[in-house]
């Protein structure tokens, strides 16, 4: 899922600074599965801001809304009232909901209030690792399922750098994240796919990745 | 393949096609755009050694770039290796360099993906990331061979033509993986690998025979990555702080025992007399060297006895002065070596 996290406090005040009534907006969809930005967080930054506005001498108006999903205008519709009454909105959505929200009411500034971090899963409770780098050309078959574009410090595609230490990466600073090209090895021995790994691959096509531009799917098989 | 029989007719390339043990060099370039520094390194190097590497931006830290100081070193008359990473440079750009590289007359070339940014003194950089070193390798034997670019565009005119090198860490894991990811190097067209340090010979004569149990000594010229420790300290970070290095404890115990009969550095401390401290200090650090240079030997004396190696790196990056007596004590390179006096 998309995984995200707050902003710190100090820069959602400072972007606030010039609005009287805000409406905090979360989103139902992925952020509230990640904790960033359901109607929960939404409720916690809103009396946070109250609180801090306060405390800095001029409370603030704030105001809160959760909509199912931020990134399709049908569910922004809801909070039409919402946002023509307030002066600035802090989105808790993901950089789409974000620009969503810009996009369907221009005449409102919309602000984020999260950093969206990547396409992780959730591998145990409060921790997300980024499993995929939406690359738009999928390698997982070849290597044992495991991405070495998202997981690879420099996405390598042809094995294991120098600095793969007893299967750990020599990259982060907690030397506790695996080296994805230590599991790829492994798994592919477990699968009697070794061979796999004395086939060199080319450099990559990243045109179908963010190099070629903004992406973008037309199915004219949906299309109305 | 040119008229003469040889790749490219570098150096490097004679020197190990005549099958002599050789010995190539490296220096790393200044983080300053001051080339008295590059002139005074290479005096070390001049004649001793085949060819020198130079890093490109070695562990992420700004340098000045290994091509212009390639030029530099050919000016010096010593012969360049430059090194060419994947971290900074997209295709366009390694293709663009190589082909202005082999144009101002470089034609040794070690093909790396790099170190990590995170390393450096930009940790904030975008990486670049590109290719791989696999596939870089490719790429320059297709542009040199195949005389075509990366796209399959023809290359009309002179090709940029490098005898190309490749790294191989013996030390990192997957350990059994390693020698096969050298003999994916050779395949995809290294014609010759320089290691990693070396400071586990066991563990190196482990990996090398399976390097020649796969062939691939035969595919490709493998060099012994060696470097001379300068003191304890220095053993010591290598032994714990250097991912992908592994150091036999044997050389930690010898670099401590070459000063054991000196005074300690308490003893110094509590010296009374500057100059006498001073002296002390001079001693306990010629010492350390010495044996540091000693361990050097000696593991290319153990390397030149291990099939399939056929020669050295020497990595003495800012002991510059230290390689040439290795290499005499070795007799190995074109000034010491007793086959090359001969012809």
């Amino acid at each position: 899922m998309i995984v995200a996290e707050q902003k710190p406090l100090e820069e959602i005040k400072a972007m606030i600074a010039d609005a009287e009534k805000i409406l905090i907006l979360g989103c139902g969809t992925c952020v509230t599965v990640c904790f960033a930005g359901g109607e929960k967080e939404v409720s916690i930054l809103a009396s946070q801001l109250r609180m801090a506005t306060r405390l800095d001498g001029h409370e603030k108006e704030i105001r809160e809304l959760t909509v199912q999903r931020q990134c399709e205008y049908e569910y922004n519709e809801l909070a039409a009232d919402h946002v023509a009454d307030a002066d600035l909105v802090v989105s808790l959505a993901c950089g789409i909901g974000v620009q969503t929200m810009n996009e369907q009411f221009p005449d409102k500034l919309t602000v984020p209030g999260l950093n969206t971090n990547g396409l992780s899963q959730p591998t145990e409770q409060g921790v997300w690792e980024e499993r995929c780098q939406a690359c738009g050309d999928c390698v997982l078959a070849l290597t044992g399922g495991y991405c070495p574009v998202a997981r690879c410090a420099k996405s390598l595609l042809n094995g294991p750098c120098g600095g793969s230490q007893r299967g750990i990466c020599e990259v982060y600073a907690d030397k506790e994240t695996p080296c994805v090209w230590d599991q790829i090895y492994k798994r592919l021995e477990a699968l009697g796919q070794l061979d796999r790994l004395m086939e060199i691959q080319p450099a990559k096509n990243w045109h179908s990745s963010r190099d070629g531009g903004q992406r973008k799917i037309v199915r004219e098989d949906l299309r109305l | 393949m040119s008229d003469n029989g040889y790749i490219v007719g570098s150096n490097l390339e004679k020197a190990l096609k005549a099958g002599y043990f050789v010995a190539t060099g490296e220096l790393g370039p200044p983080q300053s755009a001051d080339r008295r520094e590059i002139e005074h390194k290479a005096g070390f190097l001049k004649g001793i050694v085949e060819s020198v590497n130079i890093t490109d931006n070695q562990t992420a830290v700004v340098r000045m770039s290994s091509i212009s100081v390639a030029v530099m070193l050919m000016e010096l008359g010593v012969e360049p290796n430059i090194q060419m990473t994947c971290r900074d440079r997209n295709r366009i750009a390694i293709q663009s360099d190589l082909l202005g590289a082999h144009a101002l007359g470089c034609r040794n070339l070690l093909c790396l993906t790099g170190d990590h940014q995170t390393f450096g003194n930009h940790p904030n950089a975008k990486n670049v990331h590109d290719m791989d070193s696999i596939s870089l390798i490719q790429m320059c034997r297709n542009m040199r061979d195949e005389k075509i670019f990366e796209c399959g565009d023809a290359i009309k005119g002179q090709e940029p033509a490098f005898f190309i090198g490749a790294a191989a860490n013996p030390f990192a894991d997957p350990f059994e993986f390693r020698p096969y990811r050298l003999a994916k190097k050779a395949n995809a067209g290294a014609d010759f690998i320089q290691t990693q340090i070396i400071f586990n010979v066991p563990k190196f004569q482990d990996y090398m025979r399976r390097v020649v149990d796969l062939g691939a000594h035969e595919k490709t010229y493998i060099l012994a990555g060696v470097a001379p420790i300068k003191s304890l300290g220095a053993a010591r970070y290598m032994a714990t702080k250097v991912p992908g290095m592994e150091v036999d404890p044997e050389y930690i115990e010898r670099m401590r025992n070459s000063t054991k009969d000196l005074p300690s550095i308490k003893e110094i401390k509590a010296m009374d007399d500057p100059e006498e401290a001073k002296a002390a200090r001079a001693a306990r650090s010629k010492a350390a060297q010495t044996e540091g240079i000693q361990i050097c030997v000696d593991i290319i004396n153990a390397c030149k006895e291990i099939e399939g190696v056929h020669g050295v790196h020497i990595m003495a990056i800012e002991w510059e002065e230290a390689v040439d007596s290795i290499v005499k004590a070795c007799q190995i390179g074109p000034k010491y070596d007793p086959a090359r006096q001969a012809t």
